[in-house]
């Protein structure tokens, strides 16, 4: 029970962060750009993706469980530490925080400035660059529901999770019709790396032949493990920063 | 080759990212812990603590070199 409720949550908000940094590309290219081309890149994008998880999702459950969780747990783990990485060192100062107001204006110069497509009726750079931005933003979603899905026999509800974030992102994008700025993404990225961190461990233990104390309720152990450890190495890190900057206090 | 070469540093990226040493020390780690699960060792805590030391030396490295 547990295990489907964080798997739930960790999908959700994968999907939510990386739907809102796909909007804000998508925004910048088709407010200034013409929407037809960007969202037949947006369509064509998502149909890959969808190819993608509905090939390999099925296929992996002819994989022997223990094997599975071995191999997806690992890459899970070395996936989820550099999320983990990442948002530590934003949270202490060290990296910059995304800001999606910024990305968004550095995005509609650049399309801008790309050269115009004249009276042609597709706007290949509209198409390609709204394409690229969802597939490579995509592709984290669809590992993610992969290896969520197939290790734990649940690929329809990773999925459902993943379009329900999409949805709503895209939903508010609409109504908003500008970045979610003000989506805590910094935070949420911060949450899903201890989320990934937390499943690649118990899933590559699990695989390599441990047995959990207390089985499932690991995970929660797990994850306050990990949580009290990244505020630990946040804090310690903030005061290093401090004391090569005084004057920043 | 060329689409070859990019196609395996996006899925380097994508999978190992900035610091390679971290995805070297979760192998090794992993590798320790089914041996010693096969000599019949509880050996749960292990891939926790190798997470804990691979991030800070990680984070350590990242900090000195910024």
């Amino acid at each position: 029970m547990s295990s489907t409720v964080i798997l739930f949550l960790a999908v959700f908000a994968a999907s939510a962060v990386e739907a809102v940094e796909a909007l804000t590309i998508v925004l910048a290219v088709g407010v200034v750009r013409g929407w037809r081309s960007t969202l037949i890149g947006v369509g064509a994008a998502s149909l890959v993706l969808a190819a993608v998880v509905a090939a390999l999702g099925p296929a992996l459950t002819h994989v022997p469980i223990s094997s599975l969780r071995l191999v997806v747990g690992a890459l899970l783990l070395a996936f989820g530490l550099q999320w983990l990485r990442k948002a530590i060192l934003r949270a202490s100062g060290f990296m910059a925080q995304r800001d999606e107001a910024v990305a968004f204006e550095r995005e509609r110069a650049e399309a801008g400035a790309a050269a115009s497509h004249g009276a042609s009726s597709m706007d290949w750079y509209s198409f390609t660059v709204a394409f690229k931005g969802v597939l490579l933003e995509g592709l984290e979603v669809a590992f993610i529901v992969i290896t969520f899905g197939s290790t734990q026999g649940q690929l329809g509800l990773a999925a459902a999770a993943a379009g329900a974030a999409l949805v709503l992102v895209a939903t508010v994008g609409v109504l908003v019709h500008a970045p979610l700025s003000r989506v805590p993404e910094n935070t949420i990225k911060f949450a899903v790396g201890l989320l990934l961190t937390t499943f690649g461990i118990f899933w590559a233990a699990e695989g390599a032949g441990v047995s959990w104390p207390g089985d499932e309720l690991a995970l929660l152990g797990l994850l306050g493990f990990l949580a009290a450890l990244a505020f630990f190495l946040v804090e310690l890190l903030r005061r290093q920063r401090l004391s090569l900057q005084p004057g920043e206090a | 080759m060329r689409y070859a070469r990019s196609f395996a540093a996006f899925w380097w990226d994508f999978i190992v990212g900035d610091d390679w040493r971290v995805a070297a020390g979760v192998a090794i780690a992993l590798g320790l812990t089914a041996a010693l699960t096969d000599y019949g060792w509880s050996a749960w805590w292990l891939l926790p603590l190798a997470v804990a030391v691979l991030l800070g030396r990680s984070l350590q490295r990242a900090t000195r070199s910024g």
